[in-house]
């Protein structure tokens, strides 16, 4: 049995169902969101100043290979990451305990062009707490949200811009995890279905 | 920085002092706090982690700095705070303790911050309500949270980013025994590996220390050379009074750090002090305002500490006692 520390702290895996993809298909996904991102940044204001955030804990490591995909001039140094422990609105519900980690913007966000990165999307809510965290840190022009797999399930009115690998028309059982698997953090670079336990400790 | 281990949980319901926490336990709460750092640098220093949550500061005793300290933590976690003034109260009155925390509770509190001049108030608070309780000082006896900030400091000044002390040396200056400044940090700094050396006069400075792991001296002037951390306590002037203490001319020839007395240290020595300060007595004002003072970063720390323990403690609600 593997465990992991998810955004949401500790969730506890059996092994892995199946793999979506390997690490030759998941950098072609990244190559995807990038090519996305440059056409985004092709048809906006020439003017406009452009950051990439991503979401921790597998968002931030995602920003920073965008990045390097990425015109250095239009986005520069300004990659960074945000840990939304603080702002997440299931604090008392969730049984694991919540580890806070640090943001990292090191950069003014007044006025930007914001690409919002994250692994997966599913709820919607790590997006909205995200939301309000960047918002707390100033006033971006625009945000977008690029995500590496749409696994479908939302519970708010979020839509991503631009999506890797959508998976939000599939038949996934409720107790199947799409995971991003991103070196160093993960020991491979692959998309993965997990069969999920309940968390030790038990909450119902 | 990360967690300190995948399947690590905060156990405590309560933060009543550091000898009941574990290492592990107060790394991660360090590790915590310095997540909470940045909140306090940014535009807008506030967080919703606390919203609805409700914190009492219940202070039987002067403070303005612990008092203020845990009001700006609570705030900027969206907490509502209140103090509730024990003095010219029903206290004054003549109730209890026991009936105070239960009428405070019974209003629907989530935290109670609480000080109080007797040793053992904090937990006699935790013993009569179920809501969380922070001991905010209590007599001789603890004041975890400064503990927890002295330690934070030493950590983030020395660049000891896996918050192990192995190899550092700490200098405690003035009246041990007394302190429940120096009783918190003595706790946690041997527990995180740090050597403790206690100094000052034989009077204020009991031999049953040295089983709790720590070293006494009586003569600063041969300990500074090989400290890392130099920690002035505060001269209580309701003690100067009393027999054990010498006059205040003899203290500060003895024990307090003069800018000449500095020179012996190591150049890069951390100065601390929890304050208030007595400028010329325990501490020159060259040496508090001086590139080795860390006194500033100690409060602003706190900020942080005090934080990352209310998040803790309010998470760790309905999860056993702590």
């Amino acid at each position: 049995m593997a465990a992991r520390l998810s955004p949401w702290g500790v969730v506890r895996y059996d092994s892995v169902v199946r793999t979506l993809a390997d690490e030759a298909r998941l950098g072609a996904l990244i190559d995807d969101l990038a090519q996305a991102i440059g056409g985004d940044v092709a048809s906006s204001d020439p003017t406009a100043q452009w950051a990439l955030v991503g979401i921790r804990s597998r968002g931030d490591e995602l920003a920073r290979r965008l990045s390097q995909r990425l015109d250095a001039e239009v986005f520069g140094q300004r990659v960074g990451s945000l840990d939304i422990t603080l702002y997440r609105d299931d604090l008392s519900e969730i049984g694991a305990q919540p580890v806070v980690r640090t943001t990292d913007v090191p950069f003014d966000v007044d006025g930007l062009n914001i690409v919002l990165v994250d692994d997966v999307l599913m709820s919607g809510r790590s997006v909205r707490a995200a939301l309000q965290s960047l918002m707390d840190l100033g006033r971006p022009r625009r945000v977008w949200l690029n995500v590496l797999v749409d696994r479908g399930g939302r519970e708010l009115p979020i839509a991503p811009d631009h999506v890797g690998l959508d998976l939000s028309h599939e038949q996934l059982g409720p107790g199947e995890l799409v995971e991003v698997q991103l070196k160093p953090t993960d020991d491979q670079d692959a998309v993965v279905v997990r069969e999920s336990q309940p968390p030790q400790g038990g909450h119902a | 920085m990360t967690a300190a281990k995948s399947d690590y949980r905060w156990p405590h319901k309560h933060l009543l002092g550091l000898e009941e926490l574990s290492p592990e336990d107060i790394r991660f709460l360090l590790s915590t706090a310095y997540g909470f750092e940045q909140v306090s640098t940014r535009s807008v220093k506030k967080v919703p982690a606390l919203r609805g949550k409700v914190v009492v500061n219940l202070f039987f005793e002067d403070s303005t700095r612990t008092r203020a300290s845990f009001s700006l933590a609570a705030s900027r976690l969206s907490a509502d705070i209140f103090d509730f003034a024990a003095t010219g109260s029903s206290v004054s009155k003549g109730e209890s303790l026991r009936d105070t925390v239960r009428t405070i509770e019974a209003m629907g509190v989530d935290v109670i911050v609480c000080r109080h001049h007797l040793s053992g108030a904090a937990h006699q608070v935790a013993g009569s309500v179920n809501c969380s309780v922070i001991n905010a000082g209590d007599g001789q006896h603890e004041h975890p949270t400064q503990g927890l900030l002295d330690i934070y400091t030493i950590c983030r000044r020395l660049g000891l980013e896996g918050y192990d002390l192995s190899g550092v040396t700490v200098a405690i200056v003035g009246d041990v025994a007394h302190s429940r400044v120096a009783r918190s940090n003595i706790h946690g700094l041997i527990k995180l590996g740090a050597h403790v050396v206690l100094v000052g006069p034989p009077t204020l400075l009991p031999q049953g220390f040295t089983e709790l792991g720590c070293e006494l001296s009586n003569d600063l002037d041969s300990v500074l050379p090989r400290v890392d951390v130099v920690n002035m306590l505060r001269v209580q002037f309701e003690r100067i009074q009393s027999q054990a203490f010498p006059s205040v001319r003899e203290y500060t020839h003895m024990f307090g750090l003069t800018t000449h007395r500095l020179t012996l240290a190591k150049p890069e020595v951390v100065v601390m002090h929890p304050g208030p300060l007595n400028r010329g007595i325990e501490i020159d004002s060259a040496v508090a305002d001086g590139p080795n003072s860390a006194i500033l970063s100690q409060v602003t720390n706190g900020l942080a500490i005090r934080m990352a323990t209310l998040f803790l403690v309010t998470g760790a609600q309905g999860k056993g006692e702590g």
